[in-house]
């Protein structure tokens, strides 16, 4: 199975989003929705920085100690009757799934969200196995309808506007009454709602992610805000947690300090609806759960950032703060990044995972405007990791060779001052008596990627140096 | 720094900027006027940049030697001060990081770092400047460098002192810590995203209602002032050193010189 990723063709995905009205009518909203929601509770809470200091050094002691963690966990979740599954690629991840799903018999399956599941393309996997998924999320079901992939990693259908899912649904839920009023956004929630509960009761399997495993306990961790994981989880026989490696987190306590500063950089909720907690399948006593509990520990190219520069970015609780708060991810929208990570996680998680030769635009497509960073709930130093891989870009002459030459004449000026000064007073001097008139440049040979859009300021004329020299002399005459 | 600690007049070694020697002199000049009249001796060692285009590129060699070639340049002098957020942000947070696999240089590469300041920020809050001699008569408004406020912290600095210039209203554009869309090669390799993000920049400068937009970088402000004149809005843009300073006898960015010559 091969990877649908146009990360490479990001150029040529992002020209589109910008032409695309719809699209960017509704990043529109993300521009207003997420960012004040955030601020707003962020300064609410007079320790909101000191925990984002304290998530980070949780997540980066599970980091140092990832062995041990993943060991105890996997004794825990075995002692409570679950079994676990390790994955080091998407295809063993997918067999793993496959093979129980057969087992068992299933014939449709019920997911929560997993952006775990987006990476592996289980979907795909499935519905080549005759067996059907049901993405039960209400934003993972939209975009499920129209074959699309999430936009945002905690918004899947962010992209899209009211309109456009009352077209999908009406198109999709044929046997409901056509006249039906489907106006208002909590219409298409009901809608949602009445057409999933079916699924859930017919589900043989329920696949879910995790937001975090944890290891003195064997608990995998969701939050959601619909209520659909519980249903995911609890009402199939089987149920299948799905999660990268660095899920992981030593103690209930951690997850606590961790699940305060989550929603809150997330969607700006102080606690996301439903925060759920599972152990192992059903007890004797419970009321209800499943027979069966499984996790697949997915690695996937995770285990070789350890111990690199990009270890930080395996801190990642994937709250979503980073692209909301990102000026070139409001401009494109996620789908133009071109594969499942969006915004600048995935400027920096991509190329690990799929290769700095297919995602090498996405490090370089960003302002360095550093707003991703100041917001991350666990400090990753996104634009810093995103410099290290134009280093490598750099090494291995994978960018475009303008770059490099205009990189090159100017460094080579730029390392010999008096040739510089030479240079550049003659050139500013021409510059600035062709463009006196008007002030500014309409275009310029090599710099239409300015002048196609805006002006280019003339210069004044004679360089700052050149005329701090002369009054120097001037002021000693 | 505690204001304290540092000498009476201290020698100050102005690090121009590339873009400011070669597109605007003019706010070179005016750094050396509002330095000198916080009281420092202003001295300006050969130099030609920074080094971030190369360290944002990824071409690291080039980077290192650029900033090996500033650490000579400037290390004898009490401060090094930029009339740049972005430039002085190179200094002060990246080059200890280029360096820090060197112990010979990072000591140095440190020791500059923690002298060097971005102007504004350097007469507020080592110079203790409350108040400017300058007037500018009409509505502002000013624009958030992304360097400058998030490595620097540079935000209260200006207004503070844009309060104190006669005749000068300061009215505050939706999103003024948004990026401008600059962000140096960016502008020209992926100029259309770059383009967008100035457009909603440059819909909010106009939203305000100010007649001139302010900011500390001059690639922020070459990029809203190219768009604003691409756009046909009459709105000037200027750096706010040439308003602290007085110096606004040049045109503004972008603008046509109509003065006799
Ligand atoms: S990188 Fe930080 S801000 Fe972005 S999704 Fe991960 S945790 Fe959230």
């Amino acid at each position: 199975m091969t990877l649908h990723v146009t990360s490479p063709q990001f150029k040529d995905n992002a020209h589109r989003a910008l032409q695309d009205e719809q699209l960017q009518k509704a990043m529109g909203n993300v521009r207003q929705g997420f960012i004040d929601k955030r601020a707003v509770v962020a300064a609410k809470l007079p320790e909101f920085e000191a925990l984002r200091d304290s998530a980070r050094d949780i997540k980066n002691h599970a980091l140092a100690h990832l062995d041990l963690y993943l060991e105890q966990y996997e004794s825990k979740v075995t002692a409570a009757g679950g079994h676990v599954h390790w994955a080091r690629t998407a295809e063993e991840a997918r067999g793993a799934i496959l093979d129980i799903c057969r087992r068992v018999g299933a014939r449709t399956v019920t997911k929560g969200k997993s952006m775990i599941s987006e990476e592996i393309e289980l979907n795909t996997a499935l519905e080549a196995a005759g067996i059907r998924p049901v993405e039960t999320d209400l934003g993972e079901y939209i975009i499920q309808l129209r074959g699309e992939i999430p936009s945002h990693i905690i918004a899947p259908a962010v992209h899209l506007n009211a309109t456009q899912v009352e077209s999908d649904f009406r198109r999709v839920h044929t046997h409901l009454d056509p006249a039906r009023d489907l106006s208002q956004p909590v219409q298409l929630l009901t809608e949602a709602r009445g057409v999933l509960r079916d699924r859930f009761l017919a589900a043989d399997v329920g696949i879910t992610g995790a937001n975090f495993l944890i290891a003195e306990t064997g608990t995998s961790v969701i939050v959601t805000n619909e209520g659909n994981g519980d249903l995911t989880q609890t009402m199939p026989k089987v149920h299948i947690v799905i999660a990268s490696l660095e899920k992981i987190v030593p103690t209930l306590e951690d997850v606590s300090q961790i699940l305060r500063v989550l929603a809150r950089s997330a969607t700006g909720q102080e606690m996301s609806v439903y925060t759920t907690f599972s152990t192992g399948p059903r007890r004797p006593q419970d009321v209800d759960g499943p027979e069966e509990y499984h996790v697949v520990i997915l690695d996937n190219g995770r285990s070789s950032m350890l111990g690199t520069a990009f270890q930080d970015m395996l801190r990642c609780i994937r709250c979503g703060a980073c692209m909301n708060h990102c000026p070139v991810y409001h401009a494109v929208g996620g789908h133009a990044y071109g594969w499942v990570y969006p915004g600048p996680m995935g400027a920096v998680l991509s190329p690990s995972l799929i290769g700095v030769d297919k995602a090498g635009h996405l490090p370089n497509a960003s302002t360095f405007c550093g707003r991703c960073e100041s917001v991350c709930p666990v400090r990753i130093p996104l634009p810093k990791l995103m410099r290290h891989w134009r280093d490598r870009e750099f090494e291995r002459h994978l960018q475009p060779a303008t770059l490099r030459t205009g990189i090159g004449s100017w460094g080579f000026f730029a390392r010999r001052p008096r040739l510089y000064r030479l240079a550049t007073s003659v050139a500013m001097r021409g510059l600035a008596l062709l463009g006196r008139n008007k002030g500014r440049f309409t275009s310029l040979p090599l710099a239409g990627g300015w002048t196609d859009y805006r002006d280019f300021p003339a210069p004044q004329g004679a360089t700052f140096q050149d005329q701090w020299k002369s009054r120097k002399a001037e002021g000693r005459r | 720094m505690p204001l304290t600690a540092r000498p009476q007049r201290p020698r100050v070694g102005l690090f121009v900027t590339c873009l400011v020697d070669l597109m605007r002199p003019s706010v070179g000049f005016a750094a050396v006027k509002l330095l000198e009249d916080a009281g420092c001796v202003v001295e300006v060692p050969r130099q030609t940049c920074c080094g971030q285009p190369a360290f944002n590129s990824g071409d690291r060699d080039t980077a290192r030697a650029l900033a090996e070639q500033a650490i000579a340049a400037f290390s004898s002098f009490d401060y090094v001060v930029a009339p740049s957020g972005s430039c002085a942000g190179q200094i002060k947070a990246h080059y200890p990081e280029l360096f820090a696999g060197d112990p010979n240089i990072a000591r140095k590469a440190d020791a500059l770092a923690a002298k060097t300041y971005e102007l504004v920020s350097f007469l507020v809050d080592v110079m203790g400047v409350t108040e400017v001699e300058a007037r500018f008569d009409g509505t502002v408004t000013y624009h958030d460098s992304c360097s400058g406020l998030r490595e620097l912290n540079v935000k209260r600095q200006p207004r503070q002192l844009l309060a104190t210039v006669k005749g000068l209203t300061l009215t505050e554009m939706k999103e003024n810590e948004v990026c401008c869309g600059f962000g140096g090669t960016f502008a020209v390799k992926y100029g259309e995203i770059s383009n967008s993000i100035v457009e909603k920049k440059t819909e909010a400068i106009s939203a305000s209602g100010a007649h001139t937009v302010l900011a500390g970088d001059l690639g922020c402000l070459m990029n809203m002032a190219g768009k604003l004149s691409r756009e046909g809005k009459p709105i000037a843009v200027r750096h706010v050193a040439e308003v602290l300073a007085g110096m606004t006898d040049e045109p503004p960015i972008g603008a046509p010189d109509q003065r006799e010559r």
